[in-house]
């Protein structure tokens, strides 16, 4: 297409058939909710793993239906092999972890808004972003494959240490092709994110629109911003890892596997790797991508407290720089998941003061949330809700991280149910948290109606009681020494536990059954949903001074002009008690503060 | 002075002429500005990655099988090669500056010396590739040892993106030589700095290579 003067004064042209509109579309808001439906497949899958890992453990003999038509070998007659189970374990964590909480918070609800909320007509690269979305479905695809294939998916955990993920067929059922399924999936992935992550952080940088500085930017565009600077330095490294991982397996090379390694009886034809190579590759990765899968739920947490305390937080500069502390940090604690790697003891302390650092711009967080809604008349709706729901989350689930943060203790806690209390607790609910918080909160400016508020909040409550009652048992179970990853326990010390297992199962099929609550109340509200107004929840920024749902535009072809931060809440406006970024009109204290 | 962009297809379309007349061309905002912040994201992106490959050589260093490799010489003429492509693109540059932009003869000026600087890439990439023979013949393959591994890896890899930054430079030339009147001044500057980042990138894996292979 010539670049005539319509081409140039719009990033992309106006989508006109059905493909460039819907499937390989350049607009944001399209790639935007692509994203958000592929976390949700992800989601309800990773979801339904874990009911199997979860039925396995408490029931071992039951017959699950349909299970043995996946895979005759994993579950003959529907019972599921202990081998299987780590198959399902590895395959919940990697879907759980790459699909769905690095796509929604980050890659879904980013692209949606964040050009909106800087005034801009789309992303910087759009081509590059329709890119990022489609190399990331091929990367769930080829990984979804892994299911159907006769050995299996890999056994080797989410995070797939080496040597047992290096040397193919002889470390068990699905390690030779479903491990290069996973190994060529997630390098995919990279690919996708580093994409993503370069338009994020271009866009923010160059297409703001007049008036709109850096510190006018609402807090969740700013935790986007500080995520897509994590992430382009964060998979930048997980792909060479990936790399190696093929190379190893596919090449002869020794990168990862060392010598005289004996597997099922065989000598494994390699020297001279070492294994420890992966973990310091992939957790060099690994740690910031939790802080990836946290930092969008703050920042979206963040901008609906706001709206809904109707005030500003107490300091948004204070909630900024500790967000970019917290991004910062996260580079120097990747040790901290190595304490019992081996590693000199002098190296644990160097990993262990900045991981016990990182608590701080955390903690500053959460003081200024509940400082902030301290004396504040907080409009509960179940977008609010589950904002709260995230604090809660985020204090109780990471508060174990102070302990496991001392490699005295990590010792004795290592690869127990605490640690995987922790982070379900983190990233599996409180991040998801601010998924839901932000769904309620921009489901009317995306799809132009409004969820059931009724549903949303029984959503909430089961949710929030739910969660509870399946991860906090898992810190007692871990501190009792309940190791990680076993399918079944056979130990003296258990057998008094065993109800407790089942006590979180029961509590998992509820509260994953309330999920469907959530399905549902999406799925109608999009068609039968209340038409929403432009600015259904009063808020200031710039995504509510447009149409629900938004022209392919954004802003009709006018370019917006921002005259104030975010935060002008509890004013005396011409609209109410707030004045948006694009009026010109001056905020006025309301009267009595 | 130069202008980033120019556009004179008023007849085109139907649509009226945007509100902003006032400035020199209808661009989306912050668009001019847009495509240089992220070459340099992209380029930082890559850095991590070779960063990531270096610390893997270093941790490999550590074991008892790390030999020696000879590098083969070809590499040198390689090297300058690649380095005279860079001057190359700097004169396509001083052409395209030096005229008034906006003429035809400027830009196929500019457009000839892109197309000698994208030839010296190919040149790179097939010396880079005789290097491999050059290993291959003395039955030195990509497992044959941890240096060895190293050296296909790194040179492989530098070698793709270089490959890269020849497709862009073939459409680069094919844009300055079509239409000099809507011809992006970015896109050329980021192409350069794509380019003289592969050069650079070039010289610190022949370093790495030579100190520690």
């Amino acid at each position: 297409m010539e670049e005539s003067s319509v081409q140039q004064a719009h990033v992309h042209a106006p989508p006109e058939r059905f493909i460039r509109k819907h499937i390989f579309s350049l607009d944001h808001k399209v790639i935007g909710k692509q994203y958000y439906a592929l976390a949700l497949v992800a989601v309800f899958t990773g979801m339904i793993l874990s009911w199997l890992m979860r039925i396995h453990m408490v029931w071992p003999t039951a017959k699950i239906p349909l299970l043995e038509h996946i895979s005759s070998a994993g579950a003959p007659g529907g019972v599921i092999t202990p081998e299987y189970y780590l198959s399902l374990l590895t395959m919940h964590g990697t879907l759980m972890v790459f699909f769905v909480l690095t796509n929604a918070p980050f890659a879904a609800f980013g692209n949606f808004f964040l050009p909106i909320q800087i005034g801009a007509e789309d992303m910087a690269f759009p081509r590059f972003n329709m890119m990022s979305f489609w190399v990331t479905f091929a990367a769930w695809a080829v990984l979804m494959l892994a299911f159907f294939i006769p050995d299996g998916p890999p056994i080797a955990g989410w995070t797939s240490y080496a040597p047992l993920s290096a040397v193919g067929k002889d470390a068990g059922p699905g390690m030779q092709w479903g491990m290069s399924l996973w190994g060529l999936s997630i390098a995919l992935f990279c690919i996708g994110s580093l994409l993503g992550a370069l338009n994020f952080i271009s866009t923010t940088l160059d297409m703001r629109a007049k008036g709109m500085t850096l510190m006018r930017m609402p807090l969740c565009t700013w935790a986007w911003f500080i995520t897509a600077c994590i992430a382009l330095l964060a998979f930048a490294v997980l792909l060479p890892a990936c790399i190696l991982l093929i190379l190893d397996r596919h090449a002869g090379t020794s990168f990862y596997v060392p010598g005289g390694l004996v597997i099922s009886d065989r000598l494994q034809a390699h020297s001279g790797g070492s294994p420890l190579l992966w973990q310091h590759l992939f957790w060099f990765f690994g740690h910031p991508e939790v802080y990836i899968a946290i930092l969008p739920s703050m920042g979206i947490v963040s901008h609906i407290l706001i709206n809904s305390m109707r005030k500003p937080l107490l300091s948004g500069k204070v909630v900024i720089y500790s967000m970019m502390s917290i991004g910062f940090l996260s580079y120097m604690v990747w040790g901290h998941h190595m304490f019992l790697s081996g590693m000199n003891p002098m190296s644990a302390l160097a990993f262990s003061f900045p991981t016990l650092t990182i608590t701080i711009p955390a903690t500053v967080l959460t003081l200024i949330w509940l400082g902030s809604l301290y004396g504040s008349r907080l409009q509960i709706n179940s977008a609010s809700l589950f904002a709260l729901g995230f604090i809660s989350m985020f204090v109780a689930g990471g508060v174990s991280g102070f302990f496991l943060a001392q490699p005295s203790i990590d010792i004795y806690l290592h690869a127990t149910y605490f640690v995987v209390g922790h982070f379900h607790m983190v990233m599996g609910v409180a991040s998801l948290f601010g998924v839901f918080a932000g769904t309620y909160f921009w489901f009317p400016k995306m799809s132009g109606r409004m969820m059931n508020e009724t549903l949303g909040k029984l959503h909430f409550w089961i949710t929030f009681v739910g969660t509870y009652c399946i991860f906090m048992p898992f810190h007692y179970l871990g501190l009792i020494g309940n190791v990680r990853r076993y399918q079944s326990f056979v130990d003296d010390f258990m057998q008094p536990f065993l109800g407790w297992h089942k006590f979180m199962t029961i509590a998992a099929l509820i509260t994953g059954a309330a999920q469907f609550i959530f399905l549902f109340n999406l799925i109608y509200s999009r068609f039968k949903g209340k038409v929403a107004p432009e600015n259904p929840w009063n808020g200031t920024s710039l995504e509510w001074s447009i149409p629900s749902p938004p022209p392919w535009n954004n802003f009709g072809g006018k370019h917006p002009v921002v005259y104030h931060d975010p935060f002008q809440y509890g004013v005396k406006g011409s609209k109410g008690d707030f004045v948006m970024q694009d009026s010109p009109e001056q905020a006025v204290p309301a009267s009595g503060d | 002075m130069s202008s980033t962009i120019v556009s004179v297809n008023s007849q085109a379309n139907a649509l009226p002429p945007p509100k902003r007349a006032a400035a020199p061309a209808a661009l989306a905002y912050g668009q001019e500005r847009a495509p240089s912040s992220g070459i340099w994201v992209g380029v930082f992106a890559i850095t991590m990655s070779f960063a990531a490959f270096t610390s893997a050589l270093f941790v490999r260093e550590g074991t008892a099988d790390w030999g020696h490799l000879t590098l083969p010489s070809i590499l040198y003429f390689n090297t300058l090669v690649l380095l005279v492509s860079s001057v190359t693109l700097e004169c396509a540059r001083q052409a395209l500056e030096a005229g008034r932009l906006g003429t035809q003869e400027v830009s196929h000026k500019a457009s000839a010396w892109v197309m000698v600087t994208l030839l010296l890439g190919l040149g790179f990439c097939a010396g880079q590739f005789h290097a491999w023979q050059d290993l291959r013949a003395e039955g030195i393959y990509l497992a044959t040892n941890p240096n060895s591994s190293f050296f296909y890896l790194l040179t492989f890899l530098h070698a793709l993106h270089v490959l890269v930054g020849i497709l862009v430079m073939v459409y680069l030339a094919g844009r300055l030589m079509a239409s000099h009147t809507t011809f992006r001044r970015s896109l050329f500057s980021n192409t350069a700095i794509y380019w003289h980042f592969m050069t650079g990138l070039w010289l610190y894996l022949l370093l790495l290579c030579r100190m520690k292979l």
